[in-house]
């Protein structure tokens, strides 16, 4: 009889990683149907463009490294950095600079630092945030203006001629400021009511924009539903933002309103999809609650004081700075070990 | 002499090479950062910084039997200060554009450790020669990551190498600008201070890449050697 030592963990979960991977694609699904319907075709094109890049990218470098190419590309994580590029990026974004995103993400971000669960910083929102600060005109004038697909939206044809080709020239008549770069951009000349007035609102919050942040907060319930992500950091990044621009920006005269706060910017693929990243997030419910309020609050002070419209990849990747820290002074309980007696005997939670 | 003198090769080759200042010490990343931008940026002030070594390497060893030890610090930064003084107004004298880019990294190059520290560690115990030698190898292996990292970030950032050099080799530099790619759009990242330290770690992964596969081969070389009639007996360890 061997008696074999197993190193910890010593209770594993029933999904391996690539089925989370593969629950997490599906969960964008309601999103990016609404960008689709919303903005064209441009989000799909960058999807499955940002994915095949990823994909590759991740094979040079393991093979590289000598690494199976198999075991490590079956986890899906790759195909899951690119999606969420693909679903972050302008619409008409030039293929080059979602290649450059996709390349940093997957070759600097992640497999320089050890490759998956050994990068301190979320892959994608570092490709992000290096083309942002890269190309700041490619990133900022290629959102495609809201129209229904078979409405006003540019074809498949102009799309894919649009970011293939390298001549932005076809899509003049198609892009339009974001949302919050526009209110952020007029409220300081302009009412509320006159900056409302700009076709890129509608009727609604955020033409276009309110359907996007809901079919990912729909995903983002489905995730929680299936219990591949835990409230605390979703719930915490709202909140934070929820009090941030309650405390300072209630007057939607000076500051961009709640409303479109939560539903005009990438908010709610952040708050679900992004600053849930296992890897970069803080480890414990506690830290996981104090890394979501530190990203909301961020993502408010940088929209609201700083020079950039949206702020998600930034919120994240300052907290992931800051997780070290938040783990060492929020270590979870470690099993067997009671913290206190509190409520009824025997109830374990986490 | 408290320590064993150093042989030239040794000097040249810890210089350029096995601990050299940038890429095996990493001192002096702030003016290894900041400026290296360009090629003629990173050129200024390799020039300065290389000049400022040699200077304050030789006078530091020249008064190291003067100075007792408690003060020796005072008096070298007090030497650095004077050298970097002389670089900063030399600069301002004849290449008064690229003084001005270079700004504040020119005076800073007081606080470049790379310096303190070769003053500390090899000028205040060896005689004038080495310490000269040392500082010009030490130098030149700074001068060399500084222009590698320049070209590196010239290339990637703007898309052009060697622009603007005239403001540091006079006027017939002026048309020395090469643009490999057309329409190159430019990444302002790599023009920006992150994209140094992207530079930086890559320089310094590419070196230790370097030493690690010229051990690997040293190391499979090393057995055919010894069968080949090799009268060593080797006792513990390996032989170097």
């Amino acid at each position: 009889m061997t008696l074999r030592q197993h190193s910890s963990p010593h209770t594993r979960g029933a999904r391996s990683t690539s089925r989370v991977m593969l629950w997490v694609m599906l969960a964008t699904l309601p999103g990016l149907v609404a960008q689709t319907l919303f903005f064209g075709w441009g989000n799909l094109v960058n999807v499955l463009w940002c994915m095949a890049i990823a994909v590759a990218a991740e094979a040079a470098i393991l093979g590289l490294r000598r690494k199976p190419l198999g075991f490590f590309l079956k986890d899906n994580t790759a195909a899951v950095t690119g999606l969420l590029l693909g679903l972050s990026l302008p619409q008409l974004t030039p293929w080059w600079v979602s290649a450059t995103a996709v390349i940093a993400a997957i070759v600097i971000a992640k497999q320089l630092y050890g490759g998956l669960g050994a990068n301190p910083f979320n892959p994608a929102m570092v490709g992000y945030a290096l083309v942002l600060v890269s190309f700041p005109v490619a990133m900022t004038t290629n959102w495609a203006q809201p129209g229904l697909l078979w409405d006003s939206a540019p074809g498949l044809g102009d799309t894919l001629h649009s970011i293939f080709s390298g001549r932005q020239t076809a899509v003049d008549g198609f892009t339009m400021a974001t949302p919050l770069d526009e209110y952020k951009h007029q409220i300081s000349r302009l009412t509320a009511a006159e900056v409302l007035a700009h076709p890129t609102f509608g009727s609604g919050f955020a033409k276009g924009w309110e359907w996007v942040n809901a079919g990912f907060l729909a995903g983002g319930a489905l995730l929680l539903g299936l219990r591949i992500i835990t409230w605390h950091i979703p719930v915490s990044l709202l909140a934070g933002l929820i009090v941030m621009s309650l405390a300072f920006g209630a007057d939607s005269d000076l500051y961009t309103p709640l409303t479109l706060h939560l539903l005009a910017g990438g908010t709610m693929l952040g708050a679900f999809f992004i600053a849930t990243d296992p890897v970069t997030a803080a480890t414990s419910h506690q830290g996981k609650l104090i890394y979501g309020a530190g990203v909301g609050i961020l993502v408010y002070i940088i929209r609201t004081w700083g020079n950039y419209p949206d702020a998600v990849a930034f919120g994240v990747l300052l907290m992931n700075f800051a997780v070290p820290f938040i783990d060492h002074y929020t270590p979870p309980r470690t099993y067997g070990h009671h913290k206190a007696r509190r409520g009824l005997p025997g109830k374990t939670t986490g | 002499m408290t320590m064993a003198t150093k042989s030239n090769t040794d000097i040249i080759r810890d210089g350029l090479w096995t601990n050299n200042p940038a890429l095996v010490q990493v001192l002096g990343l702030c003016p290894l950062l900041a400026v290296t931008s360009t090629v003629v940026n990173a050129l200024g002030l390799g020039l300065a910084t290389l000049l400022v070594l040699m200077g304050s390497n030789l006078a530091v060893s020249l008064i190291r039997n003067f100075v007792s030890d408690s003060v020796r610090l005072p008096a070298f930064v007090m030497i650095i200060a004077s050298f970097v003084t002389c670089a900063e107004l030399l600069m301002q004298a004849f290449t008064y554009e690229l003084y001005q880019i270079l700004g504040i990294f020119i005076p800073l190059i007081v606080t470049n450790c790379a310096i303190l520290g070769r003053a500390d560690a090899f000028a205040s115990k060896n005689p004038p020669l080495p310490a000269l030698l040392d500082g010009l190898m030490m130098g030149l292996g700074f001068f060399v990551v500084l222009i590698l990292l320049g070209a590196l970030r010239e290339l990637t950032g703007q898309g052009t190498l060697f622009a603007d050099m005239h403001l540091l080799l006079g006027p017939r530099a002026a048309d020395w600008t090469l643009e490999p790619l057309a329409n190159y759009p430019g990444v302002l990242f790599m023009v920006l201070p992150p994209g140094a330290f992207v530079g930086l770690g890559l320089l310094i992964a590419l070196k230790n890449g370097i030493d690690n596969r010229m051990q690997s081969r040293r190391r499979s070389q090393a057995p055919q050697s010894a069968s080949a009639g090799s009268k060593r007996v080797r006792v513990t360890g390996q032989v170097s």
